[in-house]
């Protein structure tokens, strides 16, 4: 199969993914009892007059029927109930949130990046020695520890005892507000990628073609970011779609304690709230960045490794 | 003598004794003296190579041969400053171009390998990086001893290179990855990549061990070749006897760590002395052999290097086996010209051979 067909094949698939998604998401969310509007005040007729008024009267297929052809022509439906009347496209895109999570998302994924390999690639060349015992046990507290026990940590530590670093980040408006919720965010995908490089960088400096680099008279730093970490990186890469999809967990997590008003803070409240077109909007939101990551892996294999050839099947 | 002069002479197509004996007249290139490398293991220390000595002069071919396990890569990866934990050379000397290898900083060493000497290595299919192109390698391996060189110029060497060891399109297959290359075809790259420096040395690990048996031939005719373009001295690791005849001018015999015989190629094939190498020898298949003729294994096993006899290594499988090869080692006899053998053998003939003439 040529690129063309494997790209168009692929994105056919993440389509019917993203259809799967919402179906879950509507019929899960209708399966609770109660409605959006039901409050200590509300009689059942008013009840019943916001249900016909948003067509929550129908039967469910033909409310995700519509909600499917509105969604065809980009109409996500507005807000029930958190900011009622708003479009839910205008509250995902037009306040800010997204933006907001996406910041810090894209920083936490850089940052596991960034330290996570490197610090791999050390243990891996001192392997057995003081350095790669010391990064072991802290790796392996990082992957211990939830992420609510470490902000915890952190805010304690950093924001009340120390005073280094503001306790509630709002709206990321300073350098030090980014610290503590990124770093949380950071530190599991960060432990996990540098385990992942370690084990991978084990077995690459061990090949004969390590040999041979050696053998040229390369400098070591060339020998082992070079030669040896470029054929370690597949297993990283592969981690790159859980660890977006963990990040968006996450991030429900550390929004909620820095007091950020992202998408993550607001998806949880409009789940409590039973908004449900925002609940929807914002799974498929996520579900689809989910979608597009692995996409980017895919890629990102054909580019590591040339021999890896992504459009054949059973390879 | 210089290259020219050795070209041309080579033109007359020397015998493998004119050739020898005008070797031994070059420069020394390589000098190793007593070089002894341990491996500190948790079962112990495993003497791998246990005072070994030779000469390589300008020009010179010498074959190191000897079964699995008797020290010829360990002996190799130590001169090229390659030698792995636990291992560490734990005597001797190693000279090259009359400066001291093992008295080398890491950034000497870095300069040394690849540059003045370079290495080719048994498994073709391993040794290339998988994941860069034929030509990222070569360009690569000039680059880093040759920092003016453009990239622009780097590549027309490299394709050079590539024509040399014989690649056709060699302008395109330079931006191929080592998959797409044959066996054969890899280990011409890396022979390209080796030499790429103008090395004044060679270490070849088994180059055509793990090719077919055509594939050898080739790659064993083109390296013969292009030592007696380039003039390089050539180190040439096997345990294929039949290969050390046709691109060797130099043999040193290894067991267990231990330099058992040394000659040029006739004195080890037609005159040997040692009875390892007479072993070696007879378990080989000739083609000159008699029909129905059978070949002769060497009984019994390699020497477990973490507990090696104390005498001669190869005292308990000689069929000459006395009762000193196994209390002391035998020292180095001169037993011809170039030739010298470790044995206790020599020593009791001699022994013989004055009593005998002091009797008559
Ligand atoms: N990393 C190591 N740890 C312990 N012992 C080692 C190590 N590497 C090599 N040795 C020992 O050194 C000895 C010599 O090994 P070497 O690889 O030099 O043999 P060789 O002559 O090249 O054999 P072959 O023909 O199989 O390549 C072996 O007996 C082996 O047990
Ligand atoms: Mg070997």
């Amino acid at each position: 199969m040529d690129m063309l067909g494997y790209t168009l094949k692929r994105m056919a698939i993440s389509v019917l993914t993203l259809l799967l998604v919402a179906a879950i998401t509507f019929f899960l969310m209708n399966a609770i009892p109660g409605s959006p509007f039901m409050t200590e005040k509300s009689t059942p007729q008013q009840i019943a007059l916001a249900n016909a008024k948003y067509g929550l009267d129908k039967p469910l297929i033909v409310q995700f029927g519509n909600y499917l052809k509105n969604l065809a022509k980009g109409d996500m439906g507005v807000s029930l109930k958190m900011q009622e009347g708003t479009s839910v496209s205008k509250i995902l895109f037009g306040q800010g949130k997204f933006v907001l999570s996406m910041k810090i998302g894209l920083l936490a994924l850089l940052v596991a990046v960034i330290i996570g390999i490197p610090v791999g690639v050390l243990q891996a060349y001192y392997r057995g020695r003081w350095i790669d015992n010391i990064l072991r046990v802290i790796t392996t507290m990082g992957i211990a520890m939830p992420g609510f026990v470490v902000a915890t940590l952190c805010l304690f530590e950093f924001g009340v005892t120390l005073g280094w670093l503001p306790v509630q980040s709002n709206s990321l408006e300073t350098f030090g507000a980014y610290v503590m919720p990124v770093l949380t965010l950071a530190l599991n995908p960060m432990c996990r990628i540098a385990k992942l490089t370690r084990t991978s960088m084990l077995d690459s400096i061990s090949q004969d073609y390590i040999r041979t680099a050696n053998a040229k008279g390369l400098k070591t730093r060339v020998v082992l970011f070079k030669h040896a970490l470029r054929n370690s990186l597949i297993p990283v890469i592969t981690y790159l779609g859980p660890l977006t999809a963990g990040i968006i967990t996450g991030a429900l997590v550390v929004e909620q304690i820095y007091h950020i008003p992202g998408l993550g803070n607001y998806f949880v409240s409009s789940i409590l709230n039973r908004d449900y077109p925002v609940i929807m909007g914002t799974t498929l939101l996520l579900a689809a960045l989910i979608v597009i990551m692995n996409l980017v892996v895919d890629i990102a294999y054909k580019i590591v490794d040339p021999r890896i050839n992504i459009t054949k099947k059973g390879d | 003598m210089n290259n020219e002069a050795m070209n041309q002479t080579s033109e007359k197509k020397m015998t493998a004794a004119e050739r020898a004996a005008m070797i031994k007249n070059n420069k020394i290139l390589l000098d190793v003296d007593g070089l002894k490398v341990t491996f500190f293991t948790h079962a112990g220390q495993v003497k791998a190579v246990d005072g070994i000595s030779y000469q390589i002069h300008e020009h010179e071919v010498m074959g190191i041969v000897g079964e699995s396990g008797s020290g010829k890569s360990v002996e190799a990866y130590s001169i090229m400053g390659l030698l792995q934990k636990p291992g560490r050379i734990v005597g001797g000397k190693v000279t090259f171009d009359g400066e001291d290898l093992l008295a080398y900083s890491d950034s000497e060493k870095r300069e040394f390998r690849g540059n003045k000497a370079s290495m080719i290595f048994q498994n073709p299919m391993t040794c290339l990086n998988p994941v860069y192109t034929i030509g990222d390698q070569l360009m690569e391996a000039l680059r880093c001893h040759n920092k003016e060189i453009s990239k622009a110029e780097a590549r027309k060497k490299a394709i050079e290179m590539l024509e040399l060891v014989g690649i056709n399109n060699a302008d395109k297959r330079i931006d191929q990855y080592p998959h797409e290359f044959s066996g054969g075809m890899r280990q011409r790259a890396m022979i390209a990549m080796a030499l790429i420096c103008s090395p004044k040395l060679l270490i070849a690990d088994e180059p055509t061990t793990a090719l077919d048996v055509t594939i050898q031939a080739q790659i064993l005719e083109l390296m013969k070749d292009l030592q007696r373009q380039t003039g390089m001295a050539i180190i040439f690791i096997t345990h294929n006897l039949g290969v050390v005849a046709e691109i060797c001018d130099f043999v040193t015999v290894m067991y267990a760590g231990h330099v058992m015989e040394q000659g040029t190629v006739d004195d080890i094939f037609y005159n040997p002395a040692h009875p390892y190498t007479r072993g070696l020898l007879r378990s080989m298949p000739n083609l000159d052999d008699e029909k129905g003729k059978r070949l002769i294994p060497i009984e019994g096993t390699p020497v477990d290097l973490l507990d090696p006899p104390k005498g001669c290594a190869f005292g308990p499988r000689c069929e000459h086996c006395m009762k000193v090869c196994l209390t002391k080692q035998p020292p180095m006899v001169t037993v011809g010209d170039d030739h010298k053998s470790a044995c206790w053998l020599h020593i009791k003939e001699m022994k013989e051979l004055s009593s005998g003439e002091v009797t008559k």
